[in-house]
């Protein structure tokens, strides 16, 4: 019996939009992470990400044990990229944030350079599990198979890191830093080992999503960049600190790029720049009424 | 004693770097006085920057969005409706500081760290915007073939790079002037005190939105300015000349240059902007990485600001780690601790 | 009659912390109050309450009659309110002089109006006249950051006057100040026109009984007790207070 497979204008990118957005909250679950309770503006968190990707990339060759594999070598070498960043921060850490954000920016260009000078100039082709490459019908759509077990799988990573931030004792002292860091100083926690756990976590979680992720978001000599800017819009929108809100805003930035394209198509950054007046624009307005008025 | 050194060293290296641009016209070929010309106009945004960055507390990866306004809004200008230089100029800063206009909002109410992530997602989105909207900024090819302009009414066009150098070191130089003597009235006061203690600002009765949006709209003008010198330099614009890059090269030739001072700025961006072309014509291949190891080198031997007036404690209000506005009921932490 | 300040059931928690728990306080025009209580009673975030620093969660505060709750530290200085914090706030890298023009700024120019005590000589004079009533004329051309604690404080007290206030809020202005400084400081206060209502938060009960009209007691984030200093001397609420909040 023939059944009539259409391809639907707007689910489709509707779920794009929902994989879209799950793979960019993890991404800056990091960079969360690393500003909510260190206060680093870690310019070099694309690279992280690309280090991901192009793991992926070099790794994959369409069986099951290579995807594990990438994923294993992808965290570990992200992580271990977070780490020492952190230790390069340790000489500058009584210094401002300004300098360290242009620190981080230096080691971003050196590890950009480092990738590129490694892989070439171009796009590295990303090999998926080939039991995944091909579509499955979604309500009488076709809809890519990878990208359907993309968006469970970053569900529960998503669902993991909320009870790891909520359970763990780990967790507790994260939110503790990001409500007071001082007040975690009294509590003779070294901020040295603080930095360099929130940067190894920060390089992990990009990793990993830089490795699953790869055939969403692949790596690129532009991925840093790209994955850099969409991360800081989604921490910035998501209130800086909180892991929910950088969830809703991920998700909501995700349909704007897919959905919001296909909707729409030239006018996805202006979207991102209204969405992120409105949000800022209204938060502010409800920080002024709640703190004064003038 | 090392910031002495410091001091002195900055004060010897800007008085060479400002004595060698002077003499360039005279000194140099064509092709080396557009590159001047170019890195001028650079050095100009640099300028911006610090008026944001230092003088104002207000650090910004943001300035390439009035900058590339200004650009594009002279190139338009310059080929359709006028070939007068001080008209591109007013065009150009009007464009900048409507487009500063635009996107205060967004930074009005953030502080520290917070206001260089929300500027450097503005200056991103802005060239991508710039990239896609190709009716208006001829898309990522650009605008080219923009006719040299003369620099009043009445005068001739400015045919050599030379001449296009002079035009580009006069009006910098003019508008260097024009914002060390803003920085001397009452305006320069309140930027200075707000970066001191701006609680203690409001507490006095002042309207601090209204101040911090209009530097920004004012650093927005100097950019945009700015751009138009780089359409007379170049006589084309293209997204590629308003990448992340330079606004990271910028804010780090700034805070090289001393950030509070305009003077200072305006030398430290020239340098590091040369740097970085030198880099490229001589490691094309490798430039990212030597320029990422420099960054990472410089931030190093930078001297520490430990005083309370440099960037270092105006940065973030409060504690290091907290975000300015994350939704605390605390009162804004001045020189007050009950 | 209208008080000149009034703060009906103010009210500020922190979580499951009160901090303040429905305060009530009057301060008449030209009164000088002084606010008393032991440490944590909440005397310095009343204090932020009334200067707009911070947002009760309930309660009304009231400038001449006007409902001033809503506005923020600017609008209310704008409004007459001045400031002397705990820890002297000035601008440490403007000189003594441009930190009192600077405060006297939203005072003098008014939007649409240019007065002719805006222009910079004329300012700065005037400036130079408030320093010369705090003692602070040798180090009118010092950036305050360099001045010594006692300076500092008496900067901001020029700072807090040269913007006209009709009520100066001081936070312990005697704290970190010597005997002689203190001396002054008492002078200074003794001899304020009556145009300038004063609320006094103060350890000192000797400097509150000397100086003030008006005493009311804070513990626990609540009002116990308001009345003469003599009254208030007499009762046992204060002894009861102070003794409780010891540790």
């Amino acid at each position: 019996m023939a059944v009539d497979f259409r391809i639907d204008p707007y689910l489709v990118p509707a779920l794009d939009g929902v994989a879209y957005g799950l793979l960019v909250f993890v991404a800056a679950a990091g960079l969360v992470l690393c500003f909510g309770v260190a206060g680093i503006l870690n310019l070099a968190h694309g690279t992280l990400y690309a280090i991901g990707g192009y793991t992926a990339a070099a790794l994959l060759d369409g069986g099951w044990p290579s995807l594990l594999l990438a994923l294993a070598v992808g965290v570990v070498a992200a992580t271990a990229a977070g780490a020492l960043v952190a230790g390069l921060l340790t000489r500058v850490a009584a210094r401002s944030h300004l300098t360290q954000a242009l620190l981080t920016f230096g080691v971003a260009l050196v590890g950009g350079s480092l990738l590129v000078g490694a892989f070439g100039p171009d796009d590295p082709p990303v090999r998926v599990p080939a039991a995944l490459d091909g579509s499955v019908a979604v309500a009488g759509h076709r809809y890519a198979a990878y990208r359907l077990v993309f968006i469970v799988v970053a569900g529960v990573l998503a669902v993991l890191l909320h009870l790891a931030v909520r359970r763990t004792r780990a967790g507790m002292l994260v939110r503790a830093a990001v409500d007071d860091a001082e007040m975690v100083a009294v509590l003779g926690v070294n901020p040295a080992w603080i930095r360099v756990g929130v940067l190894a976590a920060a390089g992990a979680l990009a990793g990993a999503a830089g490795v699953l992720g790869a055939p969403i978001i692949g790596p690129g000599p532009d991925t840093a960049d790209a994955v850099l800017l969409l991360s800081l819009v989604v921490v910035v929108l998501g209130g800086l600190g909180s892991m929910t809100g950088t969830l809703l805003a991920a998700l909501a930035v995700g349909q704007i790029q897919t959905l919001g394209v296909a909707l729409v198509p030239s006018a996805a950054p202006f979207l991102l720049f209204a969405a992120m007046a409105v949000v800022l624009a209204v938060r502010a307005r409800g920080l002024a009424t709640a703190r004064r008025a003038s | 004693m090392r910031d002495e050194a410091v001091r002195a060293l900055r004060r010897v290296v800007a008085a060479i770097v400002l004595a060698g641009l002077v003499l360039a016209p005279w000194a140099v070929d064509d092709y080396t006085a557009a590159l001047l010309a170019r890195t001028l106009a650079l050095g100009l945004v640099g300028v911006s920057v610090a008026l944001l960055t230092g003088v104002a507390g207000l650090p910004t990866l943001g300035q390439t969005a009035p900058y590339a306004a200004g650009a594009y809004a002279s190139a338009v200008v310059g080929s359709r409706l006028s070939d007068v230089g001080v008209a591109h100029l007013a065009v150009a800063a009007v464009a900048g500081a409507a487009l500063a206009a635009a996107t205060v909002p967004l930074v009005v109410s953030a502080r520290g760290v917070i206001v260089l992530m929300i500027t450097l997602a503005v200056g991103e989105l802005a060239v991508i915007v710039a990239g896609r909207w190709r009716s208006v900024t001829g898309g990522t090819d650009g605008l080219a073939g923009v006719p040299p302009v003369r620099p009043l009414w009445g005068l001739p066009v400015l045919a050599t790079d030379r001449a296009r150098y002079l035009y580009v070191l006069v009006v910098v130089a003019v508008l260097v002037g024009a914002v060390l003597l803003i920085l001397r009235t009452r305006a320069g006061l309140l930027l200075r005190a707000r970066r001191d203690d701006e609680a203690r600002l409001r507490a006095s009765g002042h309207r601090v939105p209204a101040q911090v949006a209009a530097v920004h709209v004012a650093a927005g003008a100097v950019a945009g300015a700015a751009g138009s010198l780089l359409v007379v330099a170049q006589q084309f614009v293209s997204p590629a000349d308003f990448g992340f890059d330079t606004s990271a090269l910028l804010l780090l030739g700034v805070v090289v240059g001393g950030a509070a001072s305009i003077g200072g700025a305006l030398v430290g961006a020239v340098i590091v902007i040369a740097a970085r072309d030198w880099l490229f014509g001589v490691l094309p291949g490798h430039a990212p990485l030597v320029l990422g190891l420099a960054f990472v080198v410089t931030v190093y031997l930078l001297p520490g600001e430990t005083h309370r007036s440099g960037l270092r404690s105006r940065l973030l209000p409060g504690s290091p780690a907290r975000p300015a506005g994350a939704g605390t009921e605390r009162p804004e932490p001045t020189g007050v601790r009950a | 009659m209208t008080p000149l300040l009034s703060a009906r059931g103010v009210t500020v928690r922190y979580g499951a912390l009160a901090a303040l728990d429905g305060v009530d306080l009057r301060v008449e025009y030209g009164q000088r109050h002084a606010l008393i209580g032991p440490n944590g009673a909440g005397k310095t975030t009343l204090l932020d309450v009334l200067a707009g620093a911070t947002r009760a969660g309930a309660g009304h505060v009231s400038l001449a009659g006007r409902d001033v709750t809503r506005l923020g530290p600017a609008a209310r200085a704008r409004r007459g309110v001045g400031r002397i914090h705990q820890r002297p706030a000035v601008w440490s890298t403007l000189t003594a002089t441009e930190n009192v023009v600077v405060a006297a700024l939203p005072h003098v120019v008014r939007p649409g109006r240019w007065r002719p005590g805006a222009r910079r000589p004329a300012a700065e004079r005037a400036a130079g006249a408030w320093l010369d009533r705090v003692g602070l004329r040798e180090v009118a051309a010092v950036p305050a950051g360099q001045l010594a604690h006692g300076q500092r404080r008496q900067l901001e007290i020029a700072m807090a006057l040269a913007g006209r206030p009709r009520l100066l809020l001081l936070d312990e202005p005697a704290a970190g100040l010597s005997a002689v400084e203190v001396g002054r400081l008492v002078e200074f206060l003794r001899v304020l026109p009556r145009a300038v209502a004063v609320l006094l938060v103060e350890h000192r009960l000797d400097l509150v009984y000397a100086l003030c009209d008006q005493v009311s007691v804070l513990r626990d984030g609540r009002t116990v007790a308001t009345g003469t200093p003599a009254e208030i001397r007499a009762s046992g609420e204060v002894r009861q207070a102070y003794a409780e909040g010891m540790p």
